[in-house]
C-alpha cells in the first residue's frame, strides 16, 4: 500500500471517489492529475450523517451487543457467577433441611429459597455489568463512547439493556435447574419467573449504573456492591418468611426493593405447587401495606418504578460535562 | 454557516478555493479557530485565555511541558469539557452550541488508550463505526483502508489485549480515521512509546497526511517532535507564549546554545558575565548560554573565561532553545518544577 495504490480493490471495483469525496492536499489540485496514478487513492470518504433517532437505536444496540460478546468472552465469569446459587440451594438449603423441618409444614426447603436463589444470582450478574462501565472508565473505553455523537442516554439505556439481558441469561439457568428443587416446570409459572428476572435484572444494572456515574473506583464500587447486595437479600425474606417478624425487620423488609422480586416469585411457585392454603399462609402470605395485600402486578411496578428512577438519575448523572 | 456547508458538501470548489488561498487566507474556513478560551477549575486557570487558527491540511502542534493546558484545551475543542469563557469553532461548528456537528467532524486519539481489549482490533472499530453511524457500505473498505495505513490489517483478527503499547496506539489511530473526520486530535500521541516505535507512529502520522485531507491537531511534549509540525504554538502556563513555524521559531532565537561543564558553576556564571556579558544559567546540570556564531567563540572562551572547564558542546537553536527562550527554563526543568509531574508519574505507574 505504500505507493503504488492504482490498482483495484480486491472485489474487482476500482475506488470510486464519492460526490463529496475531498481531493486529497498534495498534486491533486490540478483538475488533469484526475487520471494520474496519484490520485487513485481517492479514499472512501465516510460521511457521518447527523443525529436521528435511527442513529441512537444503533448505539444503543452496539453497546448492549459490546456487553453480551464481553460476557461470552469471561467464561470465567459465567462459570463462577453459577457456583453461589448452587453453593446456596443444595449445600446450605440441603444443610438446614433438617434443622428448619418443624416449620416448614412439609415443604422443601430448598424450593422455599429457591426465589430468592434466582434474584440473587441475578443481581450478581446485574451489578457485575454495571461494574464494567467503571472498568471502562479506568480503562478509558467509557471516553471513545462518551465522545461519539450520540446521546448519553443512548449509551446508558445500551448498557442498562446489555447489563439486564446478561442478567436474565443468568437467571434462565437458575430456573432450567428449578425441577431439582421440586418446582414445576409449567409454561406460566416459568414465564412468569422469568419476566421478574428480567425486570429485576433491569432495575438492578439501573442502580449500578447510577453508582458507577459517582464512584470511579472499581474497589470502591465492589465495597458498594457487598454494602447493597447482602443486606437486601437478607432482609428480603429470601431465607425467611415474612410472617410475624418483629416491627423493625418487617418495616426495613417493606423497604428493601428485592422484597418485591422474591414475594411474588414464591406465591407464584407455591400456586402452581399442591400445597395447602394453610401452608401457603404460613410460608407465602404475600407483602402487607398496612393490611393491604399488594398483588403482584403492583409489585412489578414499584421495581419497574424504582428502575426507571434510578436510570433517569445515571442519565442525567452521565450527560454532566465537566 | 452557508460558507461551512460548501466547503464540506462539494470537493471541487473548495479545492480550488484552497488552492488559490492556501495557507488560511481566501474564504477556506479555518479547522480551528479559538477566541480568547478560558477553563478555569475553581481557582486554578488552567487555560488563560488563548487564540489561535489552524488552517485546513495542517499539522498544528500544542508544545509545553505537562500541565501547561495542553489536553485542557484539546478536551475543551473535543466538547469533553466546557470552556469557562471565549469561543472556539472546529470544523466552523461551534463548540458551546454544536456539539453534535463537532463531534461528527472530528477523530480523537487520547493520551491513554481507549479500546476494548476484550475485543478484537476489527470488532473494535466496528463499534466505532456503528457509533458514529458510518454507512454500512462503507464499513469495510474504510476499514481495510485505515488499517492498512497503520498496518494492523493482518492482525485484525486479535484480540486488542496481545497488542503492544506502539500496536494499541496505530490501533487508536486507524479508529480516529475511520469516519473520514476533518480534524484528528491527537492527545500526546507517542507518550510512553519506546523510540523506535515513537518514530514509526511518526511515519504514519506523515503518510496519512500525504493520504487523507485531513488537518491534524497534536500535542506533545518531545521537542524532537514538534519539528514534524507545519506551525508550532508553545504553551506554558496556560497561555501561548509563541505561534509560528519550526523553523522561523528557531531563526527567531538567532544564537547558538553553548554548555559548558565546569567544577564551579557559579564562579563560571560569574566569569562569563564580568568578561563577555552574558547571561547564562544553569540547565539540566550544565551552564548554558547563548551566543551569535557559536564555534568561532570556544576559543575565546577557553583563553579568556580563566575558569575551569572540562567540555564543552555547541549546537544549533532546537525547539528546546525557543522554548527556553521563551520561558527561561527548559521544558524538562518546568515539568520537574510542575505538580502536574506527580500526575504524570502516577500514570505511568497506573500502565
Amino acid at each position: 500500500m505504500a505507493t503504488e495504490t492504482s490498482q483495484p480493490t480486491t472485489d474487482g471495483q476500482p475506488p470510486r471517489p464519492r460526490a463529496g469525496a475531498r481531493p486529497s492536499t498534495g498534486s491533486a489540485a490540478s483538475p488533469a492529475s484526475a487520471t494520474s496514478p496519484g490520485s487513485a487513492h481517492a479514499i472512501a470518504q465516510v460521511r457521518v450523517p447527523t443525529r436521528s433517532i435511527g442513529g441512537e437505536l444503533r448505539a444503543i444496540r452496539v453497546v448492549w451487543r459490546r456487553e453480551l460478546i464481553r460476557f461470552s468472552r469471561d467464561r470465567l465469569r459465567i462459570a463462577t457467577s453459577l457456583v453461589q446459587p448452587f453453593l446456596f440451594l443444595f449445600v446450605l438449603g440441603s444443610g438446614l433441611s433438617s434443622l428448619v423441618s418443624a416449620g416448614t409444614h412439609g415443604v422443601n426447603f430448598k424450593t422455599f429459597i429457591y426465589p430468592g436463589v434466582l434474584c440473587m444470582a441475578v443481581m450478581f450478574t446485574a451489578m457485575f455489568s454495571a461494574a464494567s462501565i467503571v472498568w471502562d472508565r479506568e480503562f478509558g473505553f467509557l471516553r471513545e463512547m462518551m465522545v461519539a455523537p450520540v446521546r448519553r442516554s443512548s449509551l446508558v439505556l445500551g448498557k442498562c439493556f446489555g447489563g439486564a439481558t446478561v442478567a436474565a441469561f443468568q437467571g434462565a439457568i437458575v430456573i432450567a435447574i428449578a425441577g431439582l428443587v421440586e418446582v414445576p416446570y409449567e409454561l406460566g409459572l416459568i414465564l412468569e419467573l422469568f419476566g421478574l428476572s428480567l425486570l429485576l435484572a433491569f432495575a438492578i444494572t439501573a442502580f449500578g449504573m447510577m453508582a458507577a456515574a459517582r464512584i470511579t473506583q472499581m474497589q470502591s464500587f465492589m465495597a458498594l456492591m457487598q454494602m447493597a447486595v447482602m443486606p437486601m437479600f437478607f432482609i428480603s425474606g429470601a431465607m425467611f418468611s415474612v410472617v410475624s417478624l418483629p416491627r423493625w425487620l418487617a418495616i426495613l423488609n417493606r423497604i428493601d426493593p428485592l422484597t418485591y422480586a422474591v414475594d411474588p416469585m414464591r406465591r407464584a411457585i407455591f400456586a402452581h405447587m399442591n400445597i395447602p392454603a394453610a401452608t401457603r399462609a404460613a410460608l407465602a402470605p404475600g407483602v402487607t401495606w398496612w393490611g393491604w395485600h399488594v398483588p403482584t402486578l403492583v409489585e412489578a411496578g414499584v421495581i419497574a418504578v424504582l428502575g426507571l428512577v434510578m436510570l433517569t438519575i445515571a442519565i442525567v448523572e452521565f450527560s454532566r460535562v465537566e | 454557516m452557508g460558507v461551512t456547508s460548501a466547503t464540506h458538501d462539494e470537493g471541487a470548489p473548495a479545492a480550488a478555493q484552497a488552492a488559490n488561498g492556501s495557507a488560511g487566507g481566501g474564504d477556506a474556513t479555518p479547522a480551528v479557530s479559538v477566541k480568547s478560551l478560558v477553563k478555569r477549575y475553581g481557582e486554578v486557570e488552567a487555560v488563560r485565555g488563548i487564540d489561535f487558527e489552524v488552517a485546513r491540511s495542517e499539522v498544528f502542534g500544542f508544545l509545553g511541558p505537562n500541565g501547561a493546558g495542553k489536553s485542557t484545551t484539546i478536551n475543551m475543542l473535543c466538547t469533553l469539557v466546557w470552556p469557562t469563557s471565549g469561543e472556539a469553532r472546529v470544523a466552523g461548528h461551534d463548540v458551546m452550541r454544536e456539539r453534535d456537528a463537532v463531534r461528527r467532524n472530528i477523530g480523537l486519539v487520547f493520551q491513554d488508550t481507549t479500546l476494548d481489549g476484550y475485543l478484537t482490533a476489527e470488532q473494535n472499530l466496528r463499534l466505532h463505526a456503528e457509533l458514529y453511524g458510518v454507512p454500512r457500505e462503507t464499513v469495510a473498505p474504510r476499514l481495510e483502508q485505515v488499517m492498512e495505513i497503520v498496518g494492523l490489517w493482518e492482525r485484525r483478527k486479535s484480540l486488542v489485549a496481545t497488542f503492544s503499547g506502539g500496536m494499541k496506539r496505530r490501533l487508536e489511530i486507524a479508529r480516529g480515521l475511520l469516519h473520514s473526520p476533518r480534524v484528528l486530535f491527537l492527545d500526546e500521541p507517542t507518550v510512553g512509546l519506546d523510540p523506535q516505535t515513537r518514530s514509526s507512529i511518526w511515519g504514519y502520522i506523515t503518510e496519512l497526511k500525504q493520504r487523507e485531507d485531513i488537518t491534524i491537531f497534536l500535542t506533545t511534549h518531545y521537542m524532537d517532535e514538534a519539528e514534524y509540525c507545519d506551525r508550532i504554538a508553545i504553551m506554558d502556563q496556560g497561555r501561548i507564549i509563541a505561534l509560528d513555524s519550526p523553523a522561523a521559531l528557531k531563526a527567531s532565537v538567532g544564537l547558538d546554545r553553548v554548555r559548558i561543564e565546569t567544577p564551579d558553576r557559579d564562579a563560571a556564571i560569574a566569569a562569563l558575565r564580568e568578561r563577555f556579558e552574558l547571561e547564562a544559567q544553569v540547565a539540566e546540570g550544565s551552564v548554558t548560554f547563548g551566543v551569535p556564531a557559536g564555534e568561532q567563540f570556544v576559543p575565546r572562551l577557553f583563553a579568556e573565561l580563566g575558569q575551569p572547564i572540562t567540555s564543552v558542546s555547541v549546537s544549533r537553536p532546537s525547539l528546546d532553545d525557543v522554548f527556553m527562550s521563551y520561558t527561561g527554563t527548559t521544558i524538562r526543568d518546568a515539568e520537574a518544577s510542575s505538580t502536574d509531574h506527580l500526575r504524570n508519574v502516577a500514570r505511568m505507574m497506573h500502565r
